[in-house]
């Protein structure tokens, strides 16, 4: 009799209290943000730049993301390498872009510029997608039938590895692309400044999603991946090459992390061994938040933290007067993970089949 | 039983004997460092060695290891041996690295830590076991403040305050490049943080204002929203005192964001290195950092430039060379004035005794100065220079040719 009543009070403050958190972060979010409209003190221009950068980097996360949610889908374990996976493809994406700088191609104009980034794109690709079947086939797969938690631990181990490997190779230092004069180039809008790059990376973000979605939903390959991820046993049976369909869901996740790689080297510039760290978990956090084990998810999650990140700082708390809110943007970034968990513990777009399989 | 007590009187005399035909000044309140006859002596180096601000702690341990070179690599007979630890440039590596370091009995001195936030965290570890560390890049005002706390007993640097180079940055802008409105950055370490608190400070004095006090985070790449809200404030100069990594994405970035395209950019000594001028690329052009004032430096640094060349086989990659090179012969200095040579050629070093050799330092002709140690550590000159990076940086020469001020 007492331990229930107890139990009803922990429950009922517990209840409560995610109550309070909800209302007062809702309180912050609309209050913080009236304020700051209302203050006058941005314009326009100020929103519009914010929500463009907020795309670019959301669009970036999006794709580590596929990677991360779709490893999840299918092997229920999370793949912490992934954040090197991208390393990787920046890595390589440099030397070709530096190789066509030094060659003089590189600057002689917009076409020149455009066939050296997807070059290095492709090279990217071509580099991260064995490095990623490799860490499959050593630290996970001899681990596929052990508990759960082991393949976890031996992602974080893969993860160092990678990392430290980079490092034995390429030494400490930061490695700089070279400028790319026409992705520095404006697009003719008056008021706001949006470069080429930036349309670049959120046009090829998307069409990279596009064609993995399609790739999943339309091909027999993509049919067997979603077979495998609902139920690898009975696909065995089935007569599905289960090997085949987890080796092509890595693969496919370390190309759209290979090419995202350059397209934050282009946005960024600068590419060292730990590189790939806080993108990583940045990317885990957009697969969680949009629902992990679910492609559109990853995709909307990624683009939702890219916005929390870039405006939300600026337009939740300055209203406050809260002194540097920018230095607060990964606290606002995992408040709203956790916002978003509470009232939707799955995701944005959590699996729905997810409570059968538990 | 009367034999065991026998024995027992014996072997105390023995100690007793021992102690005195070996030295006088065996005993010390925080105990004495034992080189056996064939150990060498050993001297640790700790700073980020690694990650974006890899340059900063490795261009002084070159020169550390110039120091030791120059010394034929002995002192008073024993090899010096220079071991590393890494601080990562953070407060939790930096107390990783001190408490790692303060384990290890064989230390007799150490030259580090190269970030300010290195020496917050690690600081109390080492005094706590009467160890001494010099630092040659550490410049936050509040490591050498006489009301520092007891934790820092065992600290001095050679670099200078950022109370001087926070002033003389403000100076600059005011005086010379004549702007009136300015915003700061910093990224919440412990040393720009302070650095960019100084030039604010500074630059209200002198009659300029402050339109914004922002901060990113380290390992934050996207600095465009907080540059778009400086922006909106409509800053002439943003002073950014950060690292390599953060400062190389501020100042690319600050060329993207509306209303920043002619705001003047300057930096401070973390930045001084070739990384963060590639890492910043053209966007560097006509912006400033500051730095020791190199041309200011004694006669001998002409020499150490030659040598450091021999050695590593480029020019020096950071700032603060000199100022360990400096550090460190202030510390074999001191370890040869306080070592007690015992009649088997081991040496016996006190750690108080050490520490107050250090802090006694007076008049030591260094090549950033002639050196002389306050009783709260600050053994530097502090002497800052303001250089204007152009398209011969940006195009891989380094350092800077001379000082644009003074």
């Amino acid at each position: 009799m007492k331990a229930s009543l107890i139990e009803r009070l922990t429950e009922g403050a517990i209840a409560t209290f995610l109550w309070l958190l909800r209302v007062a972060v809702v309180l912050v979010v609309v209050v913080g943000s009236a304020l700051t409209i209302m203050s006058g003190r941005y314009s326009l221009e100020v929103y519009v730049g914010l929500v463009v950068s907020g795309l670019t980097l959301g669009s970036i996360y999006a794709l580590i993301a596929l990677g991360y949610t779709m490893v999840y889908g299918i092997l229920r374990m999370i793949n912490f390498a992934h954040g090197e996976i991208f390393m990787a493809g920046a890595f390589a994406g440099y030397f070709v872009v530096t190789a066509s700088d030094k060659l003089g191609f590189l600057n002689q104009g917009p076409v020149t510029a455009m066939i050296t980034i997807v070059v290095a794109i492709l090279v990217a690709v071509a580099v991260a997608t064995p490095i990623a079947l490799l860490v499959e086939k050593i630290a996970y797969r001899p681990l596929r039938n052990a508990p759960r938690l082991v393949p976890l631990i031996s992602a974080i181990g893969a993860s160092f590895v990678l990392q430290y490997t980079f490092r034995g190779f390429f030494g400490p230092g930061i490695y700089s692309y070279p400028t790319v004069d026409f992705l520095d180039q404006t697009l003719p809008i008056s008021g706001v400044i949006v470069r080429y790059v930036d349309v670049i990376v959120v046009i090829s973000a998307f069409v990279m999603m596009t064609g993995l979605y399609l790739f999943v939903m339309r091909t027999k390959l993509g049919t067997a991946i979603r077979a495998v991820s609902e139920d690898k046993d009975t696909a065995a049976l089935m007569g599905i090459d289960v090997n085949r369909a987890i080796v092509t869901t890595f693969g496919l996740g370390a190309a759209m992390a290979g090419a995202a790689g350059v397209l934050y080297a282009l946005l960024f510039r600068q590419v060292f061994f730990l590189t790939g760290f806080v993108p990583g978990i940045k990317a885990f956090t957009a697969a969680v938040l949009g629902g992990i084990g679910n492609i559109p998810g990853a995709m909307l999650g990624g683009l939702f933290l890219g916005q929390v990140e870039s405006i939300g700082p600026t337009l939740f708390l300055d209203g406050f007067n809260v002194p540097s809110p920018n230095q607060l943007k990964d606290v606002i970034a995992f408040t709203m993970l956790v916002l978003v968990l509470v009232f939707r513990p799955s995701g944005i777009l959590g699996e729905r089949i997810a409570r059968s399989r538990a | 039983m009367q034999l065991r007590k026998l024995g027992v009187l014996a072997a105390t005399a023995a100690l007793v004997l021992g102690a005195c035909s070996g030295a006088a000044t065996a005993t010390d309140p925080l105990g004495v460092i034992k080189v056996g006859a064939n150990d060498p002596i050993h001297v640790a180096f700790w700073g980020v060695i690694s990650g974006a601000d890899a340059s900063l702690g490795t261009d002084s341990l070159y020169g550390v290891q110039i120091a030791a070179d120059d010394k034929g690599g002995k002192l008073l007979g024993h090899a010096i041996q220079v071991t590393t630890e890494d601080g990562l440039c953070t407060p939790e590596g930096g107390a990783t690295a001190a408490q790692k370091l303060a384990a290890d009995k064989t230390i007799v001195g150490l030259i580090g830590s190269s970030c300010s936030d290195e020496t917050v965290g690690g600081i109390k570890a080492l005094t706590d076991v009467g160890l001494t560390t010099i630092s040659p890049s550490n410049t936050r005002p509040a490591l050498t403040k006489a009301d520092r706390g007891p934790e820092y007993a065992g600290y001095a640097r050679t670099a200078h305050s950022d109370a001087f180079q926070g002033k003389a940055v403000a100076e600059f802008v005011f005086n010379v490049l004549k702007l009136t409105k300015a915003a700061t950055i910093h990224d919440g370490s412990a040393y720009a943080e302070a650095l960019q608190g100084v030039f604010a400070d500074e630059f209200k004095k002198l009659g300029g204002s402050i339109v914004a006090q922002e901060a990113v985070s380290k390992g934050q790449t996207d600095m465009k929203p907080v540059l778009t809200k400086v922006a909106a404030a409509a800053p002439q100069v943003i002073y950014d005192p950060v690292f390599v990594a953060e400062g190389g994405y501020l100042w690319a970035q600050s060329k993207q964001v509306a209303g920043l395209e002619k705001t003047v950019m300057i930096g401070s000594d973390g930045m001084f290195t070739p990384d963060f001028v590639k890492a910043a690329g053209k966007a560097a052009e006509g912006n400033y950092l500051s730095s020791p004032n190199f041309s200011a430096f004694q006669a001998g640094y002409a020499d150490f430039l030659t040598k450091y060349k021999a050695k590593v086989g480029k020019d020096p990659i950071s700032a603060f060379h000199a100022h360990a090179y400096d550090a460190a012969n202030i510390l074999f200095n001191a370890i040869e004035k306080v070592a007690v040579k015992n009649s088997d050629n081991s040496l016996s070093i006190g750690r108080k005794a050490l520490r107050d050799a250090i802090f006694a330092t007076k008049d030591f002709k260094g090549i950033t100065g002639v050196l002389s140690c306050s009783a709260s550590g600050d053994c530097g000159a502090p002497l800052i220079a303001v250089y204007q990076i152009t398209s011969r940086e940006t195009g891989g020469t380094w350092p800077p040719a001379k000082p644009t001020w003074p």
